[in-house]
Formats: structure tokens, sequence, C-alpha cells
């Protein structure tokens, strides 16, 4: 089976080809601390990705001038390639049908995990965000080490019953049913900047109630940051105005 | 050992900042709050130093953090000493092939996963986690690692609670905890 992709960029049309090989979906497949592959490579891998170099974080003081050229962003990151190689892709898994993204893979590559948060910190560093909000559980893996860097607190968004003292909740839909987030009383001040990270985006529905919680309270979401997007699940859409920035789009 | 005994003054200021919620998740508990910690930027970057200054350069390859908290302390240390970190996970929630661990709650059992082929045999490793009870889910824990082959170096822990005697229960493990709560 394969899968063919296209994603577009103003300048640079940039094409997007899963490979197939025959390795069966449940193979182990880590990297060697020296980077090479144990075993058989996985059955797909994203080969080419969607440009990354978004126009850069606007703060509230930037002027029209300081705005850089389109032209300085289409270069794809050379730290991409390995980062989205890194990623292993699970059919049928949490059931048939859906092609799991892994990253616990990625967060065995050292360098590629560094690169990871790197390309982060690099775009959030010294733009006044003070809060870095996590969803549980793979954005507390990303999360925290952004927030160390930039000098803002780290802020997890939790499934319901988990947090110990006051919370405020916000519900929001899933396939079928809905779920419930929850964040603590407190932990934000009206009038901070926050950040918004989970490792993927697929509808877009969980980070929109994070979106809330963080609005709820006064605080104004800058921009949402995951490692992948879904874009055929047109999650960037429902963030409404909200930026959305990610290091690999995979379809 | 713990930081505590040493009296470190990085100590006293982490302390401080961790929340004591009474009765939660039920009566009688006094919960340990780490996330009033991690609202504080330089408490929470001083407590990823006082580990970091003791793991790096010590050869270790692996950080295994423990669902959900020990996601939040696991990664930075992790990404500071060079290593890869690794997520152990409640049941069905990692994708790939695992291999399960069960321990013993106060009132039934859980099962701790961690993916086949994540850790090789002879690595070094670290496990990570906010607290330690009574030292079922670190066990579970040590006992995954050394299935695989695995070198369980230390248990690193934010806070310990002595009066549940978990460190007893690690096997002779060491255990590094910053701070202890009675």
């Amino acid at each position: 089976m394969m899968h063919r992709a296209l994603i577009f960029s103003s300048l640079n049309p940039i094409y997007s080809q899963l490979s197939t090989t025959k390795a069966s979906p449940d193979s182990a497949v880590f990297p060697k601390r020296d980077g090479a592959w144990i075993g058989p490579p996985p059955v797909f891998r994203l080969q080419n990705y969607k440009r990354t170099l978004l126009p850069p974080l606007c703060v509230a003081s930037d002027s029209v001038a300081n705005q850089p050229k389109m032209a300085s962003q289409d270069e794809q990151d050379p730290r991409i390639s390995k980062i989205s190689s890194a990623i292993r892709v699970i059919p049928n898994f949490p059931k048939p049908g859906i092609m799991f993204q892994d990253i616990t893979t990625l967060l065995l590559d050292t360098k590629a995990f560094r690169d990871t948060i790197d390309l982060f910190v690099e775009r959030y560093g010294g733009k006044d965000i003070s809060v870095v909000a996590g969803i549980e559980a793979r954005g507390f893996i990303f999360g925290p080490p952004i927030a160390l860097a930039i000098g803002a607190k780290f802020v997890p968004m939790r499934k319901p019953n988990k947090l110990p003292g006051e919370v405020i909740s916000e519900e929001y839909s899933l396939e079928y049913g809905t779920d419930k987030m929850e964040m603590h009383v407190g932990a934000v001040q009206a009038g901070e900047r926050a950040l918004i990270i989970d490792d993927l985006i697929a509808t877009g529905g969980t980070l929109c109630a994070a979106i809330k919680l963080l609005e709820r309270i006064g605080a104004h979401v800058v921009e949402c940051a995951c490692v992948i997007e879904l874009p055929e699940l047109k999650g960037r859409e429902r963030l409404g105005d909200k930026p959305l920035f990610v290091l690999v789009s995979s379809t | 050992m713990s930081a505590y005994r040493d009296k470190d003054p990085l100590i006293h200021g982490i302390q401080s900042k961790i929340r004591v919620v009474p009765n939660f998740p039920k009566p009688g508990i006094m919960f340990q709050d780490i996330t009033t910690l991690l609202l504080d930027p330089k408490a929470f970057k001083d407590t990823i130093d006082l580990f970091v200054e003791r793991y790096k350069g010590k050869n270790i390859s692996v950080v295994a953090g423990i669902e959900a908290r020990g996601f939040i302390f696991g990664p930075p240390i992790a990404l500071e000493i060079g290593a890869k970190f690794v997520p152990l996970r409640k049941p069905k929630k990692l994708p790939g092939k695992v291999i399960s661990e069960e321990y013993i709650l106060e009132y039934g059992k859980d099962c701790l996963e961690m993916h086949v082929g994540a850790v090789e045999p002879g690595e070094r490793a670290l496990v990570v986690d906010d607290l330690i009870a009574t030292g079922g889910t670190l066990c579970a824990a040590m006992q995954l690692l050394e299935r695989v082959g695995a070198e369980v170096v230390e248990c690193a822990c934010v806070i310990e609670l002595p009066d549940l005697k978990g460190r007893e229960r690690l096997n002779g493990k060491p255990l590094y905890v910053l701070v202890e709560s009675r």
C-alpha cells in the first residue's frame, strides 16, 4: 500500500512520500545509540516534511518593519528529517484503521530529542512567555524541557480527578462521547502569555479544550505547538484564530 | 541517601514549593502536590540540576520515567545527561510490543508496561518518579528494566514518604530523594 501526499510551500513544492517495506508491523524497531536501526525499518516512513520555518512569533511590541521576509522561511531546518524519521508509525493502534504516530522512538534518539526541544526553544525563547501548558500525558514529556529552557512555569493539563486541589474543567467531544480536561485554579494569572504543548494534533479537540481553560482565566494563548500534525483531520482549522506550529506533518 | 540530610540550601527552597493537599485522593491521605513546584521556574530548575549533578558523567544511558509525573522530571534529566528517555506506562497506552509487570496495590493489582527493544542488555538505567510511597510502582519499574538485562543504577524521586518504608522494598537498590515528608 502506497500513500502519497503533496505538501506545498509558497515557493517550493515539497512532496511527501511514505515508503513501504515488507517489515511486519509488529517488529519492535528502535534506534541504536549510534543512530542505526535495530531490525527492519517500520512499515511506513515519512520522507519529506512540511516547511517548518513559519513567520517568527509576533509579540505585541514588534513593528511591521521587523517582520522577516517570506523568502527566508522556505528552507527546511536540517534537523527536521532526523526527527521525522525517528517517529515510528504503528498501524491499527489503538484500533483498526488508525496509523498511530509513536514518539517514543524519538525519545530514544538523544540527538533527535534534543533537536526537537531546541527547535521549540529557539522559536519561543525571549518572547515573554511565562506559561507552558502541557497536555497529559505526552505533553508532559515535551513541555517541561521547553519551559525550563525559556524560564516559564509548567502547568499540567490533566484528565479528571488527577489534580489535587481546586480545578477548573472543560468538557470536549470525542468521536463517541465526551471527555474532560482540568487545570489547577491559581496556576495561571490573567494576562500571562501561554504556550500549549502536545505531541500531536489530530482533530484539535483536546487543544481547543486547553485553549479554553487558559482563556477562561484570562491568559493569552500565544500559540499551540506540537511535534506532529495530521493535516487531513483539520485540527488547525478547529483552533480558529490560534496559531499552530508543528515540526512534522504526517499524512 | 537523600539530599535532605546534606542540608543543601536549595532543598529548603524546593521543599517549600511542594503543596500538601489533605484528604486526596481519599480521606486520611496527605497528598504531596508537586505542581506548585513546577510553577516556580527557579525551584523546578534547581530540582532538575540536583539530579543532573548526581548522574552526569556516570555512563547512564537510560532514564525511565513512571507515568505520569515521572514524565515531567525524567525527560529534562535525560536530555541533560545525554540519556534516552523511556516511558513506563499504564496498560494499553504504549502502541508497540510491550513487556508487562504486575504489582500489588492497597486493594487489587495494577500493571506497568515498557516497550520491547527500548532498552538493551547491559545499559545503565535510572528510574525516576515524583514520589516514592510504598515502593510498589518503583519495584515494578526495576523489574521491567532488569528483565531486559539492564542494570538499575538508582531510583530517584523528588519526595520520599519514609513512614511507608518504600526504601526497604527496593531490594537493596539505592534510592536518592531530595525531600523527606513525614
